[in-house]
């Protein structure tokens, strides 16, 4: 099913892209060396927000399945080790502040968000019923505590880096991160470079964009329906510290995470490549599955094979 | 007569009435907001100078935000900056923001409940020598068909600069619409302004009037000058100030109405949609009189001095008059 794809993943090596290192990282983190218990621990619980996407996605009989599979595992280490934020006290002013551009992917969100105890895991049956707190698309009049509503794409980096703007001249920029989470198809929007533009003009040092480099968009491959390579340049030219990282890779996504966090000068992006619909093999790296959700059967063989699966 | 109750600018008839561009009242009102809460920021797309937010830009350079000639990355950093507590108004032109970015501004402020500011100037035909690509003739249909939002045209430059000091303290997103070129002055530092309420501005000295005339923006002066021939030649009208259209003083326009009996609309826009569209929406629903639009017909503008424009598209003084004839023979 996956046909004839070609994969090119560029890991990071930072030797070949040399960075912009402050002396020591002036900026507060919450985040610890991942040792190899927390490693097992997160790909179980990266694991089982891709069974609750299954589920939601079948009971929901519409909605967004690659995407959300390919950025599990990077939800996860967010929610679980990177992110400063406290479920119970979601309003925190000193959180960070995470930004979903693409919100087409809100079944990873969700299930994320309510894995880390933002809402009952129950209620992910919910999704896009009538009634429900989980839309569609992420709604901050049903869940106060998001930071934005999206689903119109292109328009959440620029969001991020209003925030990122205030921060700075609030002389906050040291004390928290602002992290934007967009997909590759939505650099097709001019509204993401103006963006990506104005970041680097204000060397919005908080600010950091993870691009969920799966590939894919709606009509095909990024490369055939408008190419963005060379992706990495691009973003180096607009004056971004730019890293590459396996999406899937917990041990090296947290130090690219930490070498972002550790970027005095400018704002970082984060090209990561990740397989969508990871975790299925039927679903991987076939772009049919970006927008539609499995059917009972397919679900249940997802299901199966996620189960199935021992850390 | 001039409403005496609102302390209106006396000098209004003379041919050397005050002109002042109502733009120049919001950069005011800008810095004045600016002075009073240091959350108010000021954000532009290239054209800070002619939208008259250099004043604040100048004061506060901080806090000024040059997002170059970009509309659409205008609305949406200004809405991640209201995320934060800030209090963020975008200029621009009206046809480019609102005009080009209106989904940015449904999804990331109005859907988003993030209080922003869209201030679009040179609106109107009134643009003039610029053309029909300059003139932004569909704004206030573009914003006020949205939930959330206030939408607010004020008639001069000292209303505009109430507006901007009031839209600074409110907790809703709001459209501010400006008009290039210098306008009359009809109010004074004493006119009462609040967001919501419409003020009759002319009334019959005695008796009641037979026509309610509803105006937004700088055509204001033209229908005070028709209101006070109309007078002269025996015809009473009321001329309401309609500023605020959203939320709209339904109240006030249903006082009119039952009135008068019949209701002319006045505005640099298009018919469909606009602020007349407004009105009829109110009085169809609770109580239905014969309504004239006095509005661009359907049509694209042009190049030409304002003055020619605002006559050739039917919107100057005779106009005016003649609408409100026409609405006497159409009264039930």
């Amino acid at each position: 099913m996956s046909g004839n794809k070609v994969w090119n993943f560029r890991i990071c090596d930072s030797s070949k892209y040399p960075v912009l290192l402050a002396q020591g990282s002036l900026l507060k983190t919450t985040m610890s060396f991942l040792s190899e218990d927390k490693i097992k621990e997160l790909a179980k619980k990266a694991n089982d927000i891709r069974i609750s996407i299954i589920e939601m996605l079948v009971e929901a009989k519409s909605g967004h399945t690659a995407g959300p599979l390919g950025m599990a595992d990077i939800f996860t280490l967010f929610y679980f080790h990177v992110l400063k934020h406290d479920p119970k006290n979601p309003t925190w002013e000193d959180r960070d502040r995470f930004v979903l551009s693409n919100g087409h992917i809100a079944p990873v969100l969700y299930a994320t968000m309510a894995h880390a105890g933002y809402f009952p895991i129950e209620e992910l049956k919910t999704l896009r019923k009538f009634g429900t707190r989980l839309q569609g698309h992420p709604h901050r009049e049903y869940m106060p505590w998001l930071e934005n509503s999206s689903g119109p794409l292109g328009s959440g980096l620029s969001q991020a880096g209003g925030m990122a703007l205030a921060d700075k001249i609030d002389k906050k920029d040291k004390d928290r991160f602002i992290y934007c989470f967009m997909s590759d198809g939505e650099m097709d929007e001019g509204n993401t470079w103006e963006a990506i533009m104005l970041a680097g003009k204000h060397k919005l040092r908080n600010l950091i964009a993870v691009v969920d480099r799966n590939n894919i968009q709606i009509e095909g491959f990024t490369e055939d329906v408008m190419p963005l390579e060379p992706f990495h340049a691009k973003w180096k030219a607009f004056n971004w510290h730019v890293i590459e990282v396996s999406g899937h890779d917990f041990r090296a996504l947290n130090e690219v995470v930490e070498e972002a966090q550790d970027i005095f000068e400018k704002p970082t992006v984060i090209i990561a490549h990740t397989i969508p619909g990871k975790g299925v093999k039927e679903f991987e790296r076939d772009y049919k599955w970006h927008g539609k959700p499995p059917s009972k059967e397919e679900g249940e063989m997802a299901l199966k094979e996620l189960r199935n699966l021992r850390f | 007569m001039l409403n005496p109750s609102l302390k209106l600018n006396p000098k209004i008839w003379g041919d050397d009435v005050e002109q002042v561009p109502i733009r120049k009242g919001f950069g005011q009102g800008l810095l004045a907001a600016g002075e009073a809460d240091e959350n108010v920021v000021g954000l532009c797309a290239d054209l800070t100078e002619s939208t008259q937010m250099h004043l604040f830009a100048d004061k506060f350079p901080n806090r000024f935000i040059q997002v170059g000639v970009a509309e659409q990355n205008l609305v949406t950093i200004a809405s991640g900056m209201a995320a934060m507590g800030k209090i963020p108004f975008c200029s621009s032109y009206a046809m480019f923001s609102p005009g080009r970015n209106w989904e940015q501004i449904k999804t990331t402020i109005t859907y988003n409940d993030r209080k922003v500011v869209i201030v679009g100037s040179h609106s109107g035909i009134s643009v003039g020598p610029d053309g029909g690509t300059h003139q932004a003739l569909e704004d206030i249909a573009l914003m006020r068909v949205m939930p959330n939002i206030d939408v607010v045209s004020p008639c001069d430059a000292i209303e505009a600069k109430k507006v901007t000091l009031a839209l600074a303290k409110t907790k809703k997103p709001a459209y501010l619409r400006l008009v290039r070129e210098k306008t009359p002055t009809i109010t004074t530092e004493e006119t009462p302004f609040e967001i919501g309420k419409a003020e009759i501005y002319w009334m019959p000295d005695v008796g009641l009037a037979q026509v309610g005339i509803i105006v937004t923006g700088g055509l204001m002066h033209r229908a005070l000058l028709a209101a006070k021939e109309l007078e002269a030649e025996g015809i009473k009208t009321k001329v309401m100030n309609l500023s605020s259209i959203k939320p709209i003083d339904s109240e006030a326009i249903i006082t009119l109405a039952k009135e008068c009996k019949s209701i002319v609309t006045v505005e640099e826009h298009q018919v469909a949609g606009g602020m007349g569209s407004a009105v009829a929406e109110v009085l169809a629903q609770k109580f239905p009189v014969p309504v004239e639009f006095i509005g661009i017909q359907d049509k694209f503008g042009q190049s030409g001095t304002p003055d020619e424009l605002v006559e050739h598209y039917d919107m100057g003084k005779n106009s005016i008059k003649e609408a409100v004839k026409k609405i006497l023979t159409r009264k039930v």
